[in-house]
């Protein structure tokens, strides 16, 4: 495999792992705030979103319809708080939104409504779907001549749908080399393991079976998420970033606890939480 | 003359090709029916506008979507039991809710698909999408209006359901017919009864009139091929001109054409109205003219109900 990516300097580091830190913070308060929703996943996913819209991305939060901005599809629908956070974060709309998470009024619903204005470019919520929606995106990419590039994140329970398996043999059929996945691998779902639930392994295996080059990385670790993420692509294939996570990254008292797949936390909980990230570097 | 016999899908594969030519930015979808569903036509003319999903409907509906959302008008086909049904949650979800441009055109769509039996028989379609918001449903008469309904949809914003059939239907149109959203057609005027119908029903509820008619029972017949939105000013129309509206439409009689012309009539001029259509159940094995004779979807059964309820 070619791994010689450009690596980040200290200070693109610093500043990531910064913003990454801000979307954790701003996670846990429109949690509390909302009084539901799923902080695991959100947590998990939150590097893996920092690095794509803070370094990876082409995109114009000024100019959110910008045609040739590279479109983030959000599969794991319910780890949307971060969506929201990294967009609020990059300007599409004011922070002071987040607050309104899951109210009546708000467009930040409690799974992603497509609404390209605020950066959103899926709906989804429904598990297994976005990797097909992301196959037709990169489909009308090719066809229109545009050069943009789609990254479709999914989570690691979705993996037991049927339809992620048929999204995935469709994008190495159609040669989509302009199209990557990638699997916030936290290991844990709902009902508990995802190897408990229904055993997922050989996950790298298997998709490469179907058709995709993979790559698999430390789903915290800025830099090397970085490279994977912006690894020269291999012509006519998509190209699966396997990001090995812990659920509720960050919040020591919800690393690894399925209780915190979809309950969000308390007004104390919240408190040690925020205390903690401010702590953390 | 002898009445020209031509299928809704055949009809759609004409159109798909002609429009294709001016419009560069269709796409077309289908899984592994292409022939049947005469998407075909399309992909000989347009190979890198076409693309087969295989036997995987869901993908295909999330490969719609996204290719909506990236400007292009997209066609997706297979057999209307996999189209509404099979993928019902992918529309819902990932068509509907974003308002998209996807014209889902589901061929095969009914009974008459006969000897394939209950499994390809789709006798739910309209219902589960006419539930939908966004969702417009559109039932064609004849491959005139099928071929009106397609070009026209290009027009629309939001996702379409057009269900088409393998079947060959009687042309009742002209050239000069004219298919509007949310308009239904008086095909025929008459003071005693209303009989609104869709699809393939239209051909029989003309013939039925003309069968009334020699019995001097004059009824309005309306082919009501917008489904969703439906055209509540001619329904009322013919409640207060005729006071009594039979439905009839190759469907269940639960959540179809004579449901939407129930709720329509019952809330805004309360006439008796009767629905003829699948009754609750699952059909069988037959050929379709058995099944549409089993299931009462004929001029001389239709003509016999009008005769019956009239007495």
């Amino acid at each position: 495999m070619a791994k010689k990516p450009p690596s980040l300097s200290e200070d693109e580091f610093r500043s990531l792992a910064d913003k990454a830190r801000s979307i954790r913070r701003h996670v846990v308060e429109m949690l509390a705030e909302a009084g539901s929703g799923h902080p695991g996943g959100s947590l998990s996913a939150a590097d893996i979103i920092t690095v794509l819209f803070f370094h990876v991305m082409k995109h114009k939060p000024g100019n959110p319809a910008w045609k040739n901005r590279d479109r983030f599809i959000l599969s794991k629908g319910h780890a949307v708080p971060a969506l929201y956070a990294a967009l609020a974060e990059c300007g599409y709309f004011p922070a002071a939104e987040l607050k309104n998470l899951r109210k009546q009024g708000s467009f930040l619903e409690g799974h992603p409504l497509r609404d390209v204005a605020h950066g959103i470019e899926a709906t989804t919520g429904s598990l297994g779907q976005g990797l097909s929606f992301g196959v037709g995106v990169a489909l009308a990419a090719r066809l229109d001549r545009k050069r943009f590039h789609t990254y479709v994140l999914m989570g690691d329970g979705e993996q037991d749908s049927g339809q992620i398996w048929e999204a995935a043999m469709s994008a190495a059929h159609y040669k989509l080399d302009n199209l990557t996945g990638i699997i916030d691998r936290n290991r844990l779902q709902i009902d508990g393991a995802t190897e408990d639930v229904m055993r997922l392994e050989p996950l790298a295996k298997k998709w490469k079976a179907f058709g995709w080059r993979v790559t698999e990385t430390d789903g915290h670790h800025v830099p090397s998420l970085a490279a994977a993420l912006t690894m020269k692509k291999k012509k006519d294939t998509p190209h699966l970033v396997l990001a090995h996570t812990v659920k509720g990254k960050g919040v020591s008292f919800m690393e690894n606890v399925v209780h915190f797949h979809g309950v969000a936390p308390g007004p104390d909980e919240k408190q040690r939480a925020l205390e903690e990230l401010e702590r953390g570097s | 003359m002898k009445t020209a016999m031509i299928s809704p899908r055949d009809a759609y594969g004409a159109a798909l090709k002609r429009l294709g030519a001016t419009h560069d930015n269709i796409v077309v979808l289908d899984a592994d029916l292409s022939e049947s569903t005469r998407t075909a036509k399309f992909r000989a003319d347009f190979p890198h506008r076409f693309f087969n999903a295989g036997v995987a409907e869901q993908n295909m509906m999330g490969i719609a979507a996204g290719l909506a959302a990236t400007g292009k008008i997209v066609f997706a086909s297979t057999f209307a039991v996999f189209a509404a049904g099979r993928t019902y949650d992918q529309i819902r979800q990932g068509i509907a809710r974003s308002n998209l441009n996807v014209r889902i055109v589901a061929s095969h769509g009914g009974i008459t698909v006969g000897e394939d039996g209950p499994s390809h028989q789709m006798t739910e379609d309209l219902a589960l999408m006419r539930a939908l918001p966004n969702m417009m449903v559109l039932v064609p008469a004849d491959a005139v209006e099928t071929e009106k309904m397609i070009e026209k949809s290009l027009e629309i914003q939001g996702p379409v359901y057009i269900r088409t059939s393998r079947e060959k239907f009687p042309v009742i149109f002209d050239e000069n017919h004219r298919f509007n959203p949310g308009k239904g057609t008086l095909l025929k005027d008459g003071a005693h009864l209303s009989i609104i119908a869709a699809g393939l029903m239209v051909s029989s509820a003309l013939s039925a009139a003309d069968m009334l008619a020699e019995h001097g029972i004059q009824a309005s017949v309306v082919n009501m091929s917008s489904i969703k939105p439906i055209d509540r000013d001619l329904i009322v129309q013919c409640a207060e001109h005729t006071g009594r509206i039979l439905t009839v439409e190759e469907h269940s009689v639960i959540g179809g054409l004579g449901s939407a012309v129930a709720e329509v009539v019952s809330e805004e001029f309360p006439v008796p109205v009767r629905r003829i259509g699948v009754t609750d159940q699952f059909c069988f094995s037959a050929p379709a003219s058995a099944l549409l004779e089993h299931f009462g979807l004929t001029a001389k059964h239709i003509y016999d109900f009008v005769r019956r309820w009239m007495d």
